[in-house]
């Protein structure tokens, strides 16, 4: 009846929360259960997603472990997620990227990095690798080559991940429609961007235990925040080039530089804090088999910031030419893993986030909803 | 950190709602407290685990309140349903009480939500927890720990210290070994004695030994013997406790609200003999579910099975367990242990007897039986649309009622009439003096919150003099 033994299990605790629904004001799961009375695979995948993971389910619940229901909904739903990964990636032959995926993350990153040193020794006498270049990118790498290499890495990104949102999107069995509501988009942007579900329902995450604290929240918004910042400072300098005509390197001053490096910044704490909760989790709310995923994630958007942050202050020694084959090597095996690793839960919660808003109006006006 | 060695001002013995509340009023009262609960963390709390709501007075409606509730009315809702079995002059202290509790808890860290789905009937009386009890719990734990309050886990008291109604000290025993602590006052909230089947027994005779505890385990009743023993005054039935019909499935103990089935006034409720033994549909069933217990308590074996058919299957709340399903009648009674032929004859009878009528499960409807021994008085419909379903039931014990008396201070009453120096109780354990019967949702709560932060309050000054 159900694709996966988690998934049995997923359906056997929502039928039970769903006889019980202590957990309805904590987020959006439990409201959105409660508008079912039978849970098929699609409709797991989809509550699995609406979980933001903080925990409140677990210890506000009478019958959670050593109780013999032994009700674990933030575990199981983990679990179910990391599945739903796998089972909407595109093309499907790369579904198993999501298995060990911390390992084959990192190896990406370290041939991409090689790659990159190779490549600029390849094309440059050795010496220019360390030599000082007063910042100067394009001399070890032309504008244009890492325009296409970065475009086609962004495109292929962009078009695996637009698949898996089709997979989603037909997998919960909502109508395309949906996504063509302006109101409901509206919604889910407010909710993802303030992380309204992760908070317990008000007071916080329970992470380590039942006292809450909002350091998930606030480590994620440093993170989120700082990738949004780095992705607008190579937005307008790509604009500058192309539409103003002005050659990097710029001044600390400009536009590019200030958003990268307040973004960089962001990449570099939020995700130190974002691991040390990882760290500090209760054991009991972990999904160990996906716990590596997780942590590849983090490790590259941090490698990512303190790289790029490293560069802006080195790029006018002779370490600038490392530096830049290691941040090009990072950036770029972010980019091409996008679609197979922990990046697509922001796609997916998205998503969930936007039906929600449809259900939500539903259960207020009243046109849904047991017995 | 739990010190065995040091003199607190107040013991506490306990760990549910009256006990943290009791708990923490003591300790912002500037007393030194220490709370003793017999369960381990996890399974803290006792009932109040299982709880969702409470009942409070309130003048007017609030973000999570649809209406006002006035004193006047939540008085008389006692009454009815007690029966008049209560101490007016306490209960009418506690109603006033209880208005300032909504703001008093939420200050406590508790936090409120509107009604749950399917609970409409109680929006505009009953305040609804956050995440439930158990998140009640922990905001009170979690606020307790701050104040410097000392809790020790698996600490089950075993003997009590009492000399001419003076509380001396208390014999705990803990992994750790046995110890001895000394305190200037004592509250206990340690609730009624529902886990202890022996006990249960001397009322109930060997039914008892069929029955399953809806709630904690470690109410075992031991202080409250023990303060018998001490000649506190008792108050209450010894035979009474609240029960209802659950799903004989569930586990022996700690079931809680999933075990609970809201389908009988959709079907037919047969005994082992496949005879039904009450009127299904006598009245709304927020209005009946506290008597099925006690119904099904009195038939052979103390098992009975709700009959439905698909036409009602998704009429009620879901519960934890699925239903028995089969295509007939005869199949059903196969998978239930009965007899087929008496199952098919109840049936056949109950379904002749059905008058035509409008079916509207959100009222009192026109649809009864007419010509049986037992009528079915309202929601009456033939069952006859495959697949039947069926659930078996067992008597599911919540509290007792037999407790100890105390007085507008929350202070216990000796046998002689003379109150305690320096005992106090709250919660379940006293709740016999407000409750002598009957139940009206959320009560219990209230029963905690308010004699606790009483007594809490009354212990710490109590030690200081």
């Amino acid at each position: 009846m159900h694709a996966t033994n988690t998934l049995a299990e997923a359906d056997r605790l929502m039928t039970l929360c769903n006889s019980c629904r202590y957990c309805e004001g904590l987020c959006a799961v439990f409201p959105a259960m409660e508008m079912r009375r039978e849970f098929l695979d699609g409709d797991l995948n989809y509550l699995a997603n609406l979980c933001h993971s903080c925990g409140a389910c677990y210890h506000d619940c009478q019958f959670s472990p050593p109780h013999e229901f032994n009700m674990n909904v933030p575990k199981v739903m983990a679990q179910v997620r990391a599945d739903s990964y796998a089972a909407y990636a595109w093309p499907s032959a790369f579904a198993p990227m999501f298995e060990k995926n911390g390992l084959k993350i990192s190896l990406i990153a370290a041939l991409s990095v090689a790659a990159f040193i190779a490549g600029f020794v390849a094309w440059h006498d050795p010496a220019a690798l360390f030599g000082q270049h007063a910042g100067n990118f394009y001399r070890l790498m032309p504008h244009n080559t890492m325009v296409v290499i970065f475009g086609a890495a962004f495109l292929y990104a962009i078009i695996a991940m637009v698949m898996g949102i089709r997979n989603f999107w037909t997998n919960i069995g909502e109508p395309a429609a949906t996504l063509t509501q302006g109101g409901s988009l509206w919604q889910a942007m407010k909710d993802a961007s303030t992380l309204r579900y992760l908070d317990g329902g008000g007071v916080g995450c329970m992470n380590d235990s039942e006292r809450p604290t909002d350091n998930r929240r606030r480590y994620h918004h440093f993170t989120f925040y700082g990738f949004m910042l780095c992705f607008a400072s190579t937005s307008i300098a790509t604009l500058y080039h192309y539409v103003l005509g002005k050659q990097a390197p710029y001044a600390w001053y400009d536009l590019p530089v200030l958003l990268g490096t307040i973004g960089g910044i962001g990449l570099v704490i939020g995700p130190i804090g974002l691991l040390m909760a990882k760290r500090e989790r209760d054991p009991m709310l972990v999904d160990d088999a996906r716990k590596g995923m997780d942590v590849a994630f983090l490790v590259m958007l941090l490698a990512t910031g303190a790289t790029g942050l490293a560069l802006l202050v080195l790029r006018d020694t002779s370490a600038m030419g490392l530096l830049l084959s290691l941040h090009l090597g990072v950036v770029f095996a972010l980019f091409v893993t996008m679609p197979y690793g922990k990046f697509v839960h922001g796609i997916y919660r998205f998503l969930a986030l936007v039906r929600y808003a449809k259900e939500k109006r539903m259960i207020e006006s009243g046109e849904a909803g047991t017995a | 950190m739990a010190d065995f060695s040091k003199r607190y001002d107040v013991l506490v013995i306990g760990g549910g709602n009256a006990a943290l509340c009791a708990a923490i009023s003591a300790a912002r009262e500037g007393a030194s407290v220490l709370v003793l609960e017999a369960a381990p963390k996890f399974y803290r709390g006792g009932n109040t685990r299982h709880t969702r709501n409470m009942r409070c007075a309130h003048d007017a409606a609030t973000d999570t309140l649809s209406g006002p509730y006035s004193e006047e009315e939540f008085f008389d809702d006692l009454l009815r349903v007690t029966g008049g079995n209560t101490n007016e002059d306490l209960a009418r202290m506690m109603i006033h009480e209880s208005k300032d509790m909504l703001d008093w808890i939420v200050q406590q860290g508790v936090r409120f939500q509107p009604s749950l789905g399917g609970t409409l009937s109680l929006g505009r009386t009953n305040s609804f927890f956050l995440g439930g009890g158990r998140a009640m719990l922990n905001a009170l734990y979690l606020t307790a720990e701050d104040l410097g309050v000392a809790i020790a886990y698996e600490a089950e008291v075993v003997g009590l210290d009492v000399e001419n109604g003076m509380f001396l000290g208390a014999k705990v025993k803990r992994p750790e070994g046995e110890a001895y602590v000394r305190a200037g006052a004592l509250v206990t909230a340690s609730g009624g004695f529902e886990a202890n089947k022996e006990w249960l027994e001397e009322s109930w005779g060997p039914a008892a030994k069929n029955f399953l505890i809806r709630g904690t385990r470690f109410n075992r009743g031991t202080v409250l013997k023990m303060l018998g023993a001490a000649g506190v005054d008792q108050i209450g039935d010894p035979t009474q406790c609240h029960a209802v019909a659950i799903d004989a499935r569930a586990p022996e103990y700690d079931g809680g609200i999933i075990t609970r089935l809201d389908c009988v006034v959709f079907g037919i409720v047969v005994n082992k003999n496949c005879e039904r033994f009450y009127d299904e549909g006598e009245d709304v069933w927020p209005k009946r579910y506290a008597i099925w217990g006690r119904l099904v308590a009195g038939q052979p074996d103390q098992i009975a099975y709700i009959i439905f058919d698909a036409s009602s299957l998704e009429l009620f709340m879901p519960s934890c367990f699925p239903p028995i399903k089969a295509e007939s009648i005869r199949e059903l009674a196969g998978k239930l242990d009965l007899d087929a032929d008496a199952l098919e004859k109840t049936m056949c009878e109950f379904n002749a007897a059905v008058k035509p009528g409008h079916f509207d499960h959100t009222q009192l409807d026109d649809c009864r039986t007419q010509g049986l021994a037992i009528e079915k008085t309202h929601w009456a419909r033939k069952i006859e649309k495959a697949p039947f379903y069926a659930y078996p039931v067992r008597p599911g014990i919540t509290f007792t009622y037999l407790g100890v008396r105390v007085n507008h201070q929350s202070r216990m009453m000796m046998a002689d009439g003379k109150p305690s120096a320096n005992m106090f109780a709250a919660g379940e354990i006293m709740a016999g003096n407000v409750l002598g019967k009957g139940y009206a949702a959320g009560i219990g709560m209230t029963i905690g919150s308010v004699f606790g932060r009483i007594a809490g309050r009354e212990a710490a000054t109590n030690a200081r003099n």
